[in-house]
């Protein structure tokens, strides 16, 4: 049903941490493992031994360089995935109802049965988060792990996106952001966190946190010094050893 | 946007017989028999077989009914109804204007509506993507009324409307091109509202993946700006520039038929701009934009 | 509204077989979902102490790794010229018999003729125990490339080192600084405790020339200039010195800061330490003003006074050291220029360690009794952690530097207290608790001990009677004397040349030495196709065992197909690098949770055949029969010495030590496929001289009895070899050799200009050229994975953007790079977060035409391209017509990252440059689409 729910009951989604994901991929491969075997068609490869590779990826690390106005440049490994969106714009130009967003949850699925594959969806998208399988010709995107995140067949502390479970960072976080007391939500507060083109309006759930600001060690105060001599000299400084050894307990008697 | 070729064939041909079908309907030509029949079999050719095309580019079109079904929200289903009354309505229209010799008018002006309704729904699908700037504006539904209602003159051989037509449709190019320029610039997305990385000037380091990708081959097409600027001038010398000129002249059948033809010409270089110049935003995580 | 019905409870999988991924050689625990008997999905193990549930992209990509339509598939006998990979399918039996007949006579006349070399070998007190039954000198694993002077310099120094060795106390540590490391083994633990310290808001400095990776989350980047880290460290021990900033409690109880030292230049026994009968070092007492026993209780040792004995003056080694770093020398503007940091950056840096040091101190409530039976009520620390790897260490400088760390991490008291840097299990265990290195060589025995271990001086070398090399990499020999994993980067050229000797039968393992693990790629190439003027390969034999087909197993003429890491039993035991943590001892194994659906076997079950077929005692029985049927029984019974074995839990009677316990395996399986033996919380810091630790060690078998000892900050044994270069004892390095002993083998952390400034010529190479491992890419394995492979399938080289605006380059654009020794032309790209005078590029990207079972056109064989064959194993020759060694003069590791380049823009060549022709692939090409699915 392509009629965006006006309320979901939570808003499950996703917070990244961009000051601590190290761009080491590993959860664009669990996401890649994960799907391939489970939620609808296998994310394909094709050519995969070939010249042009190319396959089918829910989740993907861009990664970009920062230039201050002065001072170092910085470098932000910045993963990627579907933002399950309050107000998708890839839901409401599917013509058949393939794409939805759920009313319990918030997560933006697509029923593969119904997809047609005219790839509007992913038009709509401005974030790039959906990718039209070539093999099974469907439209493919995050599932936010539905098949996981309620699964009883797996231990509760389990119940976790793939990518959110194998992080080894810690960067990705999974709860509630309809919930001002989730863990996530406290993240988000706290660390300032982000939405990604807020000005596209399509109000997304996942939250970014902001790189930390980086190089302050010596911005402290340009004149101070830093640490003070105990003595210029060399002979100086056994004369203060001699010293501060005896003031250390069991000195001398 | 990747320019598909068969996309740009579809609107192109659809656009070209849906304004066909609104002047048929309005009765202009008022014919009847056998020139009803042709002035109709092109119609539908060019309407029906546009939406034959677009279905090939369908990774399932086996469930293309399923299309159908959200006319609440999507353009493209509205698209799919609006076209599918035209044909019948026309189709009922036609049989009458062919077979029995009479004009059910009111049903002729149903169907000019459903027809000019069928144009602007396809356009629509276009507008409504925030996520390209260039299109995302309402003169792209004017630029493709304006277009059908110029190359439909044009076909129904409405000498003295086609003319001016075509001028304005001309007019609303150069528009859409004009403000299409700066509408990426314009919409407020950019790699620092994409990323919101503030502490500095952000720029695209190392893709995701080395190798291509569906969005990098769907969405992010760099048309040079030599090239493009070629392309316009074809297009306006082509699509609208020699027809018109065509048209001025004193008409004979083999002229008309080679404004027709250069029209065609002129606007599929349009229409292969229309897709290839559009920026999506999400070109710029990967830094092409 | 009416959604769709969805099933979110779907099953998983039919069952979970717990194993250890292999992907690297970290170790991870992995849960492997099976469906209808296949590999369905791999994630992490929760209950694993390396991984704790994570998994990194390499690990996720097992299934591809497992699948890969690379892997070979029956063992292949060459039919087509050596590098032509034109094989023909044989049988096991044929291999084997064909094996036993090359190496049967070697072994019963002149076992030095085979080189055993095991590369990224995860079993090598196996491989090496094989060697040694078989009595050649020649074995040793990859460390000589890798790392060993990381190794080298931690365990002389501090009796242990980072990785393997040691890790940061990631629970307590407040700054964290890396000096060099993209991504190091640890890799999923050091992203762990990132991540952890981050989220305490705990500072992360990195000190890299690159800024990628962990160093691109660290809150602080310091750009530094290749090869100068020893520079940047002295300088801040300078700081910390000059201010006070130093831990002299912990000096004086635990380092030999104050062991009494010959200060008498005219000594024979200059820079020795003055030692009692039992020669146990000596201390001034504080209390008694007397030189005493370093251990005796009670002793409290003193900093300051000096020792006149015999006419001699001894000081504490401590002077010397103040002296030494207090010099001007080492303050922050004179390194400035060398090392590319601004002083004010240094400065600050030393200050923040020091604040972090000493203003926020932790505290531990945990009594604990030193080795001198002091009782301590609480446990302090130093809250700053270091962790190093090859951006340090692999420079010919890099033993230095990697002292140089640790004298400062040592100088602040943050090694074993809380908050700093931890040892893992077996270690601490300082060099004198290692083995020495043995060469000599019995034929038709066994050699007289193991291969490598830790020289304590001259007389501990593998020299033969005549002086010359006893092994066939030179190690042990006076160009680089504690050369302690190896020197496997040499044996190719040494065995091509006939220096030392020549050899017949190369037999390697798991080392893609053709390609991307050696020096001078193409001349590696040349050298193992070169024939001799009867026409027979130079290297008449070369067998190699290899899961896949890659660039090497072309060059072999026996090739053994090992299984994939799901299809065998291994053992990853205390025996050689186990994976503990600072809290736990821990062992795993790995076993076959799908059988191989190809003629392959385990490669050492294979070896076990082999070393039966030839008789190697230990493999037979006394009726010669062999005396395990395969690497598991081998795992299982074997025991190194009465009760210990290559596991270390379930044994019969316990933990640790015991009999062979035949359920041992299942134990295994059903625990996860790891064991824990968890230290006593009493026990878990100040390892060294902490007796509840040195006891459970003991008890654990660790050791046969206590070793407390001191950190050197002073390595005596360089000393050692300074004393002979210098003209004292008998056995004496040739006289080219002498100045660089003198100079660069001090026993106190010095730095000097990596080697090949000195050999190309900084103006004209003004650039230096490094590499770094993709996080998601495991040397040349990655690229036979489909998933992998579309991460990184080609690799720019990135130019600072000073380069890049000097020669105008634009994206695209192609570089010719030449350093002394060759030439490559590649792609290039920009990266600002760079030091200005630093290119670099991914490692092992670059692959040979037909290798990997990839189409011949694939990126990596067209545009990816390996730094290697700039790189040689030998530097130019200077004005002294000597072609001096292209690594470190105390370990011998290889220098990969001195290497200096200079760039030219070059129109785009239709490939990246040098091009070899394509090998015939063993093994035909993958499949054209793929969607692997295995459950409906
Ligand atoms: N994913 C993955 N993990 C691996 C491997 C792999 O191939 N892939 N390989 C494994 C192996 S065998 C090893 S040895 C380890 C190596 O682990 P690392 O030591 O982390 O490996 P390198 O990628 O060689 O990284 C060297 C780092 O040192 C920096 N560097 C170079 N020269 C200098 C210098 O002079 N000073 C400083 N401060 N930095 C410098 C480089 O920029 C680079 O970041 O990784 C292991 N882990
Ligand atoms: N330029 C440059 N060169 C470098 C380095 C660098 O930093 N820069 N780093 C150096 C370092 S530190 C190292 S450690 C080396 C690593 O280089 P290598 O030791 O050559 O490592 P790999 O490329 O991993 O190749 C190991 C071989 O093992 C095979 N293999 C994989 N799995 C199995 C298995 O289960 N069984 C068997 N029998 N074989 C298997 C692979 O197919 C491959 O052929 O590279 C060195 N080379
Ligand atoms: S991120 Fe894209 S695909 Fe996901 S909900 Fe938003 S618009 Fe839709
Ligand atoms: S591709 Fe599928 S999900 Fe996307 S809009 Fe078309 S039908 Fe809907
Ligand atoms: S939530 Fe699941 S589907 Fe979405 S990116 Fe993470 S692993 Fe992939
Ligand atoms: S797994 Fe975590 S650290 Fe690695 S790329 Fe993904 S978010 Fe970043
Ligand atoms: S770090 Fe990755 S590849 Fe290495 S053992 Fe762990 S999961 Fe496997
Ligand atoms: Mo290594």
């Amino acid at each position: 049903m392509t009629e965006l729910p006006t309320a979901t009951d939570r808003k499950l989604g996703l917070v990244i941490d961009l000051d601590t994901c190290v761009g080491c991929h590993a959860c664009v491969i669990s996401c890649k493992g994960w799907n391939t075997e489970n939620y609808g068609a296998p994310l394909s490869d094709t050519d995969p031994y070939g010249a042009d590779p190319s396959g089918t990826f829910l989740n993907r690390v861009h990664s970009y360089e920062v230039q201050p106005e002065d001072g170092a440049a910085q470098l932000v490994h910045f993963p990627k995935s579907c933002l399950h969106c309050d107000n998708a714009p890839c839901v409401t130009v599917c013509p058949t109802g393939a794409s939805y967003k759920r009313v319990e949850d918030g997560i933006v699925l697509v029923n593969e049965s119904d997809c047609i594959g005219c790839g509007l969806c992913a038009w709509a998208c401005p974030y790039g988060a959906r990718e039209m399988d070539a093999v099974e010709k469907v439209m493919k995107k995050c599932t936010l792990c539905v098949d996981r995140i309620y699964n009883e067949n797996l231990p509760e502390e389990d119940r976790e996106p793939v990518c959110v479970r194998t992080c080894p960072a810690g960067a990705r976080h999974f709860g509630d952001l309809g919930d001002p007391d989730s863990e996530v939500s406290q993240l988000v507060a706290a660390r300032g966190g982000m939405d990604l083109m807020p000005e596209q309006g399509t109000a997304p759930v996942n939250k970014y946190l902001p790189p930390r600001p980086r190089d302050q060690l010596d911005q402290v105060d340009v004149l101070a010094p830093y640490l003070e001599p105990v003595a210029q000299e060399p002979r100086g400084f056994l004369g203060w050893l001699d010293r501060a050894l005896d003031q250390m307990p069991g000195g001398k008697e | 946007m990747h320019p598909a070729p068969s996309i740009i064939l579809f609107t192109t041909l659809s656009g070209l017989g849906f304004g066909l079908l609104a002047f048929l309907g309005l009765g202009m030509p008022g014919a009847t028999g056998w020139v009803a029949f042709a002035f109709f079999a092109i119609g539908f050719a060019l309407a029906g077989g546009g939406l034959v095309a677009s279905t090939f580019h369908l990774g399932h079109p086996e469930r293309a009914l399923k299309a159908f079904t959200q006319w609440r929200t999507s353009w493209l289903s509205r698209e799919a109804w609006t076209s599918l009354a035209t044909l019948s309505v026309m189709g009922l229209y036609a049989i009458g204007r062919v077979f029995f010799d009479a004009s059910w008018q009111p049903l002729g002006w149903l169907g000019a509506a459903l027809s000019v309704a069928t144009v602007y729904c396809t356009a629509m699908i276009y507008t409504s993507i925030k996520a390209v700037p260039r299109w995302n504006t309402g003169l792209t539904p004017l630029h493709f009324l304006t277009l059908s209602a110029g190359g439909g003159a044009l076909l129904a051989g409405e000498v003295s409307l086609a003319a001016p037509l075509l001028a304005l449709a001309a007019a609303v190019q150069v528009l859409v091109w004009m403000q299409g320029d700066g509408a990426l610039a314009r919409s407020g997305t950019t790699m620092a509202s994409a990323t919101g990385l503030s502490s500095g000037a952000a720029r695209a380091f190392e893709p995701p993946h080395t190798g291509t990708n569906y969005l990098l081959r769907e969405m992010v097409h760099v048309v040079g700006r030599k090239h493009s600027r070629r392309l316009r001038v074809l297009a306006l010398i082509l699509g609208y520039g020699l027809p018109i000129l065509l048209l001025l002249l004193p008409f004979t059948h083999w002229l008309g038929l080679l404004a027709m033809l250069t029209h065609i010409l002129g606007i599929l270089a349009a229409r292969w701009l229309f897709f290839a110049e559009a920026e999506h935003v999400v070109g710029l995580y990967y830094g092409k934009r | 509204m009416n959604q769709p019905k969805l099933d979110t409870s779907p099953k998983v999988s039919d069952e979970v077989r717990r194993t250890t991924c292999y992907m690297c050689a970290c170790r991870c625990g992995i849960n492997v979902h099976m469906k209808d008997g296949k590999v369905a999905y791999i994630e992490g193990n929760r209950d694993h102490p390396v991984n704790r549930g994570v998994l990194c992209a390499k690990g996720s990509a097992g299934i591809m790794q497992v699948n890969a339509p690379s892997r070979l598939r029956a063992p292949l006998k060459r039919v087509g010229p050596r590098g032509s990979g034109e094989f023909e399918e044989i049988s096991w039996d044929e291999a084997l018999e064909m094996a036993t007949g090359w190496l049967k006579p070697l072994r019963d006349n002149a076992p030095e003729k085979l080189a055993f070399f095991t590369g990224r070998d995860q079993s090598q007190s196996f491989t090496g125990w094989w060697a040694q039954q078989f009595g050649t000198p020649n074995f040793a694993a990859h460390g000589g490339f890798c790392s060993v002077n990381m190794a080298a310099a931690g365990i002389y120094t501090m009796g242990g080192a980072f990785w393997e060795f040691g890790q940061p106390d990631w629970d307590h540590t407040k700054l964290f600084i890396l000096f060099g490391v993209a991504e190091d083994h640890d890799s999923n633990p050091i992203k762990m405790g990132i991540g952890k310290i981050k989220a305490r808001g705990a500072r992360v400095v990195g000190v890299n020339p690159i800024r990628t990776g962990y160093n691109a989350v660290a809150d602080d980047w310091l750009g530094i200039t290749p090869g100068t880290d020893g520079l940047l460290i002295l300088s801040l021990v300078h700081e910390l010195l000059k201010a006070g900033k130093i831990d002299l409690d912990y000096l004086a109880r635990y380092t030999n800061a104050p062991v009494l030292m010959n200060s008498d230049p005219r000594s024979d026994e200059y820079g020795l330490f003055l030692r009692d009968e039992q020669g146990r070092e000596l201390v001034i007492d504080r209390g008694t003003g007397q030189p005493t026993p370093f251990d005796q209780p009670g002793v409290r040792p003193d900093l300051a006074g000096t020792h006149r004995h015999a006419g001699v003056t001894h000081r504490p080694v401590f002077h010397l050291l103040a002296e030494r770093y207090l010099d001007e020398r080492y303050a922050p503007e004179a390194v400035a220029e060398e090392t590319g940091i601004k002083p004010q950056k240094i400065r600050a840096l030393a200050h923040e360690i020091a604040r972090v040091a000493f203003d926020e101190a932790v505290t531990l409530d945990r009594e604990w009794t030193d080795f001198r039976g002091e009782t301590h009520k609480t446990m302090t620390g130093r809250p700053v952690s270091f962790h190093a790897m090859r951006g340090i260490s692999a420079h010919s400088n890099g033993f230095q530097t990697a002292r140089a760390l640790h004298v400062l991490q040592i100088l602040i008291g943050a090694v074993e207290t809380p908050g700093g840097m931890r040892f893992k299990p077996p270690y601490p265990k300082p060099a004198t608790a290692h083995p020495k290195p043995h060469c000599g060589v019995t034929p038709g025995a066994p050699l007289d001990g193991p291969h490598l271990g830790y020289v304590q001086g001259p007389d501990d070398l593998c020299l033969k009677d005549d002086g010359t090399a006893a092994r066939i990499d030179k190690a042990y020999t006076w160009e680089n004397p504690m050369s302690a994993h190896g020197l496997m980067h040499m044996v190719i050229s040494n065995a091509h040349a006939g220096d030392p000797y020549k050899i017949d039968t190369l037999f390697m393992y798991m080392a893609n030495v053709s390609w991307n693990s050696s020096m001078n790629t193409g001349g590696v190439m040349k050298m193992l196709t070169d024939t001799d003027e009867n026409g027979d390969y130079v290297i008449p034999h070369l067998i190699y065992s290899d899961a896949y087909s890659s660039e090497m197993v072309a060059y072999a003429d026996l090739v053994l197909p090992d299984t994939t890491y799901l299809e065998r039993h291994d053992c990853i035991s205390l025996l050689d690098r186990p994976i503990c943590e600072a809290d736990a001892a821990a062992d795993a194994i790995r076993w076959p949770v799908v059988a191989p659906d190809r003629d392959v076997r385990g490669f050492q079950s294979a070896l076990l055949d082999l070393g039966a077929r030839m008789g190697l005692p230990g493999m037979v029985d006394d009726d010669g029969a062999p005396k395990y049927a395969d690497y598991a029984d081998y795992i299982v019974n074997h025991e190194r010495k009465p009760g210990i074995g290559p596991l270390a839990g379930w044994r019969t009677g316990g933990d640790g030590r015991g009999a062979p316990n035949p359920d041992q395996m299942q134990r295994y399986i059903d625990n996860g496929g790891f064991w824990v033996g968890h230290i006593p919380e009493d026990a878990a810091y100040y390892k060294p001289w902490n007796a509840a630790y040195q006891d459970w060690a003991v008890e654990l078998g660790l050791y046969d009895s206590p070793q407390p000892y001191l950190f050197q900050l002073y390595v005596e044994p360089l000393r050692r070899f300074q004393l002979a270069a210098e003209g004292h004892g008998d056995r004496q390095p040739p006289d080219h050799l002498r100045e660089q002993i003198k100079t660069t083998l001090d026993p106190l952390p010095i730095w000097y200009p990596p080697f090949e400034d000195g050999h190309a010529d900084p103006v004209e190479y003004p650039v230096h050229a490094l590499t770094q491992r993709p996080m998601a890419m495991y040397h040349s394995w990655g690229t036979q994975n489909a998933w992998l492979r579309q991460l990184h399938g080609v690799n720019p080289l990135y130019l600072p953007t000073k380069l890049w605006q000097a020669h105008g380059f634009e994206d695209g654009d192609w570089a010719q790079v030449s350093s002394v020794h060759g030439t490559i032309t590649v792609p290039v790209a920009h990266m600002a977060a760079l030091n200005e005078n630093t290119v670099w590029t991914w490692n092992a990207i670059g692959k040979r035409k037909g290798a990997w079972a990839l189409d011949e056109n694939a990126p990596e064989a067209r545009k990816g391209f390996l730094l290697n064959h700039l790189i040689h194993e030998l530097l130019p020759a200077r004005g002294d017509g000597m072609r001096w060694s292209n690594s470190d003069p105390v370990t011998g590791q290889a220098a990969w990252f001195d290497l200096r380049v200079k760039i030219e823009k070059v129109p785009a060549p239709d490939q990246a440059q040098p091009a070899y022709p394509p090998i015939k692939s063993p093994v035909g090409q993958g499949p054209e689409t793929l969607a692997w699915k295995v459950g409906k």
